[in-house]
């Protein structure tokens, strides 16, 4: 009787023995920490703002303006992270930004994380005619200079949430579309979409059963490599003053209002600055993590 | 083994005149059809039922497209292929449904022919669940029965592609053609990604459940040796045309085409001491865009006279149950 | 192919192990073996046996850094490659070991001419003036049957079939006159008329430059044709050794047996065929007695406790299976 063991593909282990024998030993080792811890913070600071901030984000108090961090001279802990020229917590501020870079990260992707996915799909499914149609879009969209369609948009919109989030899925669902397409005529080439056509299946139910779930791996990483970037552009944009309006805080808001005050109160951007980086790498270590986890898997596959 | 099998008046299976001329285009913007792959150029053979007709022949003699012909994963340029009698590209609705069930296929790469993120029972019982209605209960249960006949144990349907091995990755291929109780299935090179101490595994799985039900198969193969241990008769195939066709015992104890005897002389066999007939062609297999005029054949054979350059050879009846296309017979 | 010809290639219960995630596979575990100038000697086995890794493991190409030889030696006319350091190696490599790959695809470069790769190979041994070495290309190309060679030199890879690809390979292989040639599965990706051609252009370079041959397959047929003596691999270890027509007359070792029994034939009455059931074991989790133990139908119980050793069978013809002792001379 047939016995069900695993197989061992010789050069594949070659290959990622190779891996393992620059890595810290070990199955534990091997997990990006540091990004998971960041990312758990950031989410529960952003969930539970309100209860973490020690003082509104826009409680303005003029007497206790430009203090700097507890732990310089003449500051003080009531304000752990010092205030700003309005005398606004930054700490507060830095907790409820957090909630807007995350949403505004978590609309974007979806929206254009789906669009793209679904674009790919059908391009690299039903080929042809429409393939090139669809690509030569992704095409034109992917030469628009990023921050200048943001800010048009912004622009002609009007600032605010909404309007960020459709600007930055209008930028990323061309990148999306592109990879996934690729990996869909991988997919396509492969023995069992022919058989599946042989079994009777609908051209609807082969991208539903066998294309999507076998493209949801590449999509995946995407996604997470894709947070850092999304934001970076939503602290740009607010940076440069298409974003959320004030006075809600945005991280990217926050950056650009300490520019004017860096030498003498350099907290203000470096603070946010430095939350904005911390997120973007942790983002972007998870992803490099996933995209490495996931492939031997399907190699093996 | 040849067993005697019921000769029904219509076949299983009749192909006529069949013809694939894919255009090759060139220009980026606006493409131009500068000419045709002519991969399978005319061809004509019927299969029996419970069986086994031979496909055999190189790279690039139209043998896989052949299948996919018959598969309706191509739609042919002329000719027609009949199952019982109905154009099989003119089904539409209910009848493509029933076809679905009646024609199944397995394919040469074990590692490309099973979707890794289903399970194995969701795998075999597609071509049910896709083409009637099955209960949950019903599936599972020929799911079960299926497992067993090409001898899998039932644990299998619950695991994934990825704990199996090669051998077994083919046997479930195979179940999961045999689901809808099929009455033709295409081999397209079935053993040849195996290892050779599986192959004979897979073949006698493959002749026994031939021998137990009303099964017919249509085996594409370019190892003779293999053709021979289950085919009932074998077609030869050079570059879209059937060259010879007949009986596998006849053919092979007595090849009468100049490539197919190249062919068998090429077929090493395991035995140091055999006589080396050493029929080397020369030169390479010409391209399907611009095949020789008149006989395909006539550059490397070594028979060529004057009019098999002008003359197109007809498949001719040579011996009873054998055709040859050759201006030799 | 005389056996007097003198030993070119010996092997010495050679030991390339890979250390992965899963444990340590034991690829190949304790191969000796023997090339003659003039001979071909056949490597056979299925996928996982280790054959593909001995091949690589004498030219020291074993995939770094996970593989490793632990232990054996190669003798090179003597010298033992184990203990060259890589610079050594490079000298060794084409110029006195050559090796030939399965996939013509893959063994050429695609953005280099024919002339260019070939020319490259000969550099690398010659001193020579730049249109002397074109003419030796030329003329590597012709020796290897590629008509027109001229013009062939400044084609790419691409514009040739696969069967002149591993023409242009074996070109490159031989051209720097190596004394052992290893080829490993050069055919399987090749059309069966198309093989028959190569297959007797090796045989021409090697009766002209009395290069040894180590050809590692899984084909038969193949074997009887080319080589003059055998060696079966299973997991890791060679279990027979023999000149080619008694190892096809009166296998020894049940694996042997089993296998070519299982293989279809060409001529003879059609009777069923016999297969192996079960599969070999991983090669990370390798059971202490015989490891063909589990499907052998001859198994006793002394087989699974204790590896055989090698025994001679006849001659030059070894087999390691505890049946020869049982019974020398029947099967």
């Amino acid at each position: 009787m047939a016995r069900v063991e695993e197989r061992i593909d010789v050069e594949l282990a070659a290959a990622t023995a190779a891996d393992d024998a620059s890595r810290p030993r070990g199955d534990f080792a091997r997990l990006p920490w540091g990004s998971f811890v960041i990312i758990a913070v950031l989410i529960l600071v952003a969930v539970l703002a309100p209860l973490i901030a020690p003082h509104s984000p826009t409680e303005q108090s003029l007497p206790d303006k430009l203090l700097p961090p507890a732990w310089e001279a003449g500051g003080s802990t009531k304000h752990l992270l010092g205030t700003d020229v309005l005398g606004r917590d930054v700490l507060s501020r830095l907790v409820y930004g957090a909630r807007v870079s995350l949403i505004v990260a978590a609309v974007a992707l979806l929206a254009g994380g789906g669009i793209g996915l679904a674009v790919g799909i059908v391009s690299g499914y039903v080929g042809g005619r429409t393939d090139s149609f669809l690509m030569r879009t992704v095409d034109a969209t992917l030469t628009f200079p990023t921050i200048l369609i943001a800010l048009l948009l912004a622009v002609s919109l009007g600032p605010g949430l909404g309007t960020i989030a459709i600007a930055i899925t209008v930028l990323i669902w061309a990148r999306f579309a592109r990879v996934v397409r690729g990996e869909v005529l991988a997919v396509k080439a492969r023995d069992f979409v022919a058989l599946a056509r042989v079994h009777g299946c609908s051209h609807l139910r082969i991208m539903a059963v066998h294309i999507v779930p076998n493209v949801l791996n590449t999509f995946m990483v995407l996604l997470t490599l894709h947070i850092g970037f999304v934001i970076i552009v939503e602290a740009s944009l607010s940076f440069l003053g298409a974003g959320i309006p004030p006075p809600t805080p945005s991280w990217g808001q926050m950056v650009s209002d300490g520019r004017s005050h860096i030498a003498s109160a350099w907290w203000l951007s470096v603070v946010p600055g430095a939350a904005i980086m911390l997120v973007v790498l942790a983002f972007n270590l998870l992803g490099d993590w996933l995209r490495d986890w996931l492939d031997p898997r399907l190699r093996q596959v | 083994m040849l067993e005697d099998r019921a000769i029904a008046v219509e076949p299983l299976i009749r192909v006529e005149n069949l013809a694939k001329h894919f255009p090759v285009t060139r220009g980026v913007l606006i493409g131009r059809t500068t000419g045709h792959v002519k991969a399978v150029d005319g061809i004509s053979f019927t299969i029996g039922r419970q069986e086994t007709l031979g496909l055999v022949g190189e790279s690039g003699c139209g043998k896989t497209t052949t299948s996919r012909l018959l598969l309706r994963l191509e739609q042919p340029t002329a000719g027609r292929v009949l199952l019982d009698g109905q154009d099989v590209h003119a089904l539409r609705g209910p009848d493509l449904s029933r076809y679905h069930t009646r024609v199944q296929a397995v394919f040469q790469d074990p590692w490309s022919s099973l979707n890794p993120r289903l399970r194995v029972r969701e795998t075999i019982a597609e071509a049910l669940v896709v083409n009637r209605r099955v209960t949950r209960s019903g599936k599972l249960e020929r799911v079960e029965e299926v497992l067993h006949q090409v001898g899998l144990p039932l644990s299998a349907g619950a695991r994934y592609p990825h704990e199996f091995s090669g051998g077994q990755r083919q046997r479930i291929a195979l179940a999961s053609a045999l689901a809808a109780k099929p009455e033709l299935i295409v081999l397209d090179e079935p053993v040849s990604a195996l290892d050779v101490s599986i192959r004979a595994q897979i073949m006698n799985l493959l002749k026994d459940l031939q021998a137990r039900q009303p099964l017919s198969f249509l085996l594409v193969a370019h190892n003779l040796a293999t053709v021979r241990y289950i085919a009932h008769r074998t077609a030869v195939m050079y570059l879209g045309r059937i060259v010879e066709h007949g009986d596998t015992e006849s053919l092979y104890r007595r090849p009468l085409h100049p490539y197919t005897k190249a062919l068998f002389a090429a077929a090493l066999p395991a035995d140091p001491d055999a006589p080396r007939d050493d029929m080397i062609l020369s030169g390479e297999v010409p391209s399907p865009i611009d095949p020789p005029p008149g006989c395909h054949f006539h550059p490397r054979c070594p028979f060529a006279m004057e009019q098999c350059v002008r003359i197109t050879p007809e498949l001719k009846t040579v011996a009873s149950g054998h055709m040859v296309s050759c201006h030799l017979y | 192919m005389a056996a007097g010809a003198p030993v070119v290639l010996e092997v010495r219960d050679l030991r390339a192990y890979l250390y992965t995630r899963w444990g340590v596979v034991r690829a190949v575990d304790g191969v000796s073996f023997a090339l003659r100038e003039g001979e071909t000697l056949g490597l056979v086995g299925e996928s996982g046996c280790g054959k593909t890794m001995t091949g690589l493991s004498l030219v020291r190409l074993l995939p770094e850094p996970a593989g490793r030889i632990v232990d054996g030696q190669i003798l090179l006319e003597g010298e033992d490659l184990v203990t060259k350091s890589e610079p050594e190696m490079r000298h060794v490599r084409g110029r006195r070991v050559s090796m030939i790959l399965q996939d013509p695809q893959t063994s050429l470069n695609p953005v280099f001419t024919i002339g260019d790769q070939i020319l490259e190979a000969l550099r690398q041994r010659r001193a020579d003036g730049e249109r002397s070495l074109v003419a030796q290309a030329e003329d590597a190309l012709r020796r290897v049957k590629v008509a027109a060679p001229e013009q062939r030199m400044r084609a790419y890879p691409h514009q040739m079939s696969g069967g002149m690809k591993q023409r242009v390979v074996g070109a490159i292989a031989v051209a720097g006159e190596p004394r052992v040639l290893i080829a490993d599965e050069p055919t399987t990706a090749l059309d069966v008329t198309i093989q028959l051609q190569y297959l007797a252009l090796l045989k021409e370079i090697q009766a002209r430059t009395r290069l040894a041959m180590l050809f590692i397959t899984h084909d038969f047929g193949i074997v009887a044709r080319m080589c003059d003596r055998v060696a079966v691999m299973y997991a890791g270890r060679i279990v027979e050794t023999g000149p080619t027509r008694a190892l096809f007359r009166a296998p020894r070792h049940p694996y042997t047996e089993a296998l070519m029994a299982s293989v279809p034939r060409m001529e003879g009455t059609v009777t069923r065929l016999p297969s192996i059931e079960g599969q070999p074991p991983p090669l990370h989790e390798l059971p202490a007695g015989c490891r063909f133990a589990d499907r052998c139908a001859y198994v006793d119980e002394r087989c699974r406790r204790e590896y055989p050793p090698t025994m001679t069978v006849g001659p030059a013809h070894e087999a390691a299976c505890w049946r020869i002792e049982r019974s020398p001379s029947s099967r």
